[in-house]
């Protein structure tokens, strides 16, 4: 059977999008499967909205983007910037983000009704990352929280990302490596249903 | 064969290296910084005889890449598309010398404009200069193109374009590496009259030029990268597709049953008889390109009773902006796919802005503060972060051009009557474009003030080393003949705000040229090299 998943990553620039699209292209390609990655460098990171796009696949990817209407899931850094892209979501897609907002715009709406509207979404896993990090032992483990928040959707073995956890910190010690596996099974409990 | 992760500019860059490359020369602009970088990071920790520099602008990084092809080796110039402005004079002159050892532009375009100042399209350029130009759809054609773009310069003797888009400069993938070839060993190229454009050769070097030309269609005409599908199940329509508009494209084509007869093309000149072929396949085409309709303009002419042509010159692909899979569904008449409802709240933007405690903050509030004393002025700025002074909290600045701009047209303003004029240009910018305009405000004493945002890197980039460090970018102005009482330094933090709006107001006022440079280092940086120490 052909395995194929398309996931939109967004957040602030500087908050680490792409390096979680990185520890989720490892574990996909450890597991034989193809894997995309369209980033944004460049002016729009300095502290804007970024969005980047990550395409699995057992089969070609022809397209580094994903349609409006194609991705299984958004996984978002910061709620306010989860909403942004819901017009890529398949109608039944699912929506991850944590709920921390991050606040460098005035007119930053009210987080209680941020919050609402995520819930309004079909399908949406509201992520409280910083507290799950903390329990981690870390609050920069935010992002393994949200790997591991995203990795209930995705058509690969959690030791396969487990792995790419180990590789991606292993140069920092052990600590740091438990820390961000800790963060990600606590990741991995949420939004079960 | 060897099997690599890389962003589509690596791709390019392993490309050049596997293809025997000697010497890569280049200029920081996204998207094309990364080809740079990882050829700097190859010399550096895998091949230390290959020699990768960073340039103080194209032009002098394509003028360096001449002169090692005059050599016999081969070399890689990199640039965005703008910078290929920058370089054009030596580019255009290029074509018509017998290029020796292989000559490959690598410059990579910005459609949609995520970090530029407009989305010009480099085909344009290639057909000026009358050169071959490929434009990969994906990694590994990147990789693949880049090989044979020194192949064909050394069988032509010609320099190649190699057009890259955003979207594939910044996307990642997997490519299938294969062999390095042997470098060229030195040797200068057998004769000094293909290598000097003064009129009495240059005429015989265009006409020679002109005839190549045929040889450049016939190839394009053969190549697998112009790949033709005819499909004479069907008759209403028929696709011409460039670039990366050839995968958006593919991403909808399971709908399109049966499909249409489909051209991508990836060569140029572009190959005439498969376009005839495809013409005369269908009623319509309809020609999608990521770019300018460059295919289209030529294919559409003036004259009535052509065939119906669509296209961005007809708006059914949308003009401005770059492709996506979306907008290149619309254009094939098929509907949007279902997704989920916008957000139940309306969402405020969120646009790029200065990184917390970035000195061009302190510097434009300073700006601001002593021109709000003087009763107002003119700011002219440059291509950099600091043209996010645009932007609230500051809006300090009234003019972004192009590359060392703001220095020309301050002294501009200034001759027209202006009062207090102030360009505003950072370190790396001033270096690229900004002494030449500097040499004519102090062949005048124009009054306006110069000053250097100095954050010791070229930060919009990513923190490439600026080409020259801060200690001499002093003497550089003093080099130029500016006067040294005119000539202030301050550092650009909130403590010294008031002692900067001074020194800013004197300098302001006075009747002549003066410089300033408020130095302080780029906040990214910084953190990087600490990071890195801890």
């Amino acid at each position: 059977m052909s395995e194929k998943i398309d996931i939109i990553l967004a957040g602030v620039g500087g908050q680490g999008v792409l390096s979680v699209g990185a520890i989720v292209s490892m574990a996909a390609m450890k597991e034989g499967l193809k894997v995309r990655q369209s980033e944004v460098h460049g002016m729009a990171q300095r502290g804007g909205a970024v969005l980047a796009h990550l395409r699995i696949s057992s089969g070609v990817i022809e397209c580094d983007l994903i349609p409006r209407g194609g991705a299984d899931v958004v996984l978002s850094m910061e709620p306010l910037e989860s909403l942004r892209y819901l017009e890529y979501l398949k109608p039944d897609g699912v929506l991850v983000t944590a709920a921390e907002p991050f606040l460098n715009i005035t007119d930053y709406p009210d987080i209680e009704k941020v919050h609402q509207a995520v819930e309004d979404v079909n399908n949406s896993n509201l992520v409280d990352a910083k507290t799950l990090a903390k329990e981690a032992g870390a609050m920069r483990a935010v992002n393994m929280v949200l790997v591991g928040a995203l990795s209930n959707n995705l058509p690969i073995k959690p030791e396969s990302i487990e792995k790419a956890i180990r590789d991606k910190f292993s140069s920092k010690g052990e600590a740091v490596v438990d820390t961000n596996l800790k963060a990600f099974s606590l990741g991995r409990k949420t939004g079960r249903k | 064969m060897q099997e690599v992760l890389v962003l589509g500019d690596e791709a390019l860059a392993l490309g050049a290296v596997d293809a025997g490359l000697s010497v890569a020369y280049g200029y920081p602009g996204t998207p094309s910084t990364e080809i740079m970088e990882y050829l700097i990071h190859y010399s550096e920790n895998v091949d230390t005889s290959l020699i990768a520099r960073w340039c103080t602008n194209e032009k002098t990084a394509a003028e360096g890449a001449i002169g090692v092809s005059f050599g016999g080796r081969k070399a890689l110039v990199t640039m965005k598309h703008v910078g290929l402005n920058v370089a054009s004079d030596a580019f255009m002159n290029s074509a018509l010398m017998k290029i020796h050892g292989g000559l490959v532009f690598a410059v990579a375009d910005d459609p949609g404009m995520h970090s530029s100042q407009n989305e010009q399209d480099s085909r344009f350029f290639a057909d000026f200069a009358k050169v071959p130009c490929f434009e990969p759809k994906n990694h590994q054609e990147a990789y693949d193109m880049a090989i044979e773009a020194f192949r064909i310069s050394e069988l032509f003797h010609v320099p190649v374009v190699m057009k890259l888009v955003t979207r594939l400069s910044h996307s990642r993938a997997v490519i299938k590496r294969g062999d390095t070839a042997e470098r060229k060993t030195l040797g200068k190229a057998p004769d000094r009259k293909d290598w000097m454009a003064i009129p009495d050769l240059s005429r015989g070097n265009w006409r020679e030029h002109l005839e190549l030309q045929k040889d450049f269609e016939k190839y394009s005409e053969e190549s697998k990268y112009n790949t033709l599908k005819l499909n004479p199940e069907r008759k209403d329509i028929a696709v011409i597709t460039t670039g990366l508009a050839g995968n958006y494209y593919m991403e909808n084509i399971s709908e399109l049953s049966p499909a249409p007869s489909h051209l991508h093309i990836g060569v140029y000149p572009f190959p005439e008889e498969k376009i005839i072929k495809l013409c005369d396949s269908a009623e319509k085409v309809i020609v999608i390109e990521e770019g300018y309709p460059f295919v289209e303009r030529m294919l559409k002419g003036i004259l009535p009773g052509g065939k119906e042509i669509d296209g961005k010159m007809n708006n059914v692909v949308v003009p401005d902006g770059e492709l996506d899979p979306d907008n290149v569904r619309k254009a094939l008449s098929l509907p949007p796919r279902e997704s989920q409802k916008p957000a139940s709240i309306s969402l405020p933007g969120r646009p790029p802005q200065l990184c917390q405690g970035c000195s061009h903050g302190d510097s434009f509030l300073a700006v601001n503060a002593a021109l709000e004393k003087l009763g107002g002025g003119t700011v002219t700025s440059d291509i950099g972060c600091y043209a996010l002074g645009a932007y609230p909290p500051y809006n300090t600045v009234e003019t972004i051009l192009c590359m060392g701009a703001s220095i020309g047209m301050a002294r501009g303003a200034s001759e027209a009557g202006l009062k207090n004029v102030i360009a505003t240009i950072g370190d790396s910018t001033f270096l690229h474009s900004g002494i030449t305009g500097l040499i004519d405000a102090v062949s005048t004493d124009t009054p306006m003030t110069l000053i250097i945002l100095d954050n010791s890197t070229t930060a919009m980039t990513g923190g490439q080393n600026t080409i020259l460090s801060s200690t001499q970018i002093k003497n550089v102005v003093l080099g130029c003949g500016v006067d040294p009482d005119h000539l202030k330094e301050f550092i650009p933090l909130p403590k010294n705000h008031d002692e900067n709006v001074e020194i800013l107001m004197e300098e302001i006022a006075h009747p002549g040229l003066s410089v300033i440079i408020p130095l302080r280092e780029c906040v990214q940086t910084l953190r990087q090299k600490k990071s890195k120490k801890a």
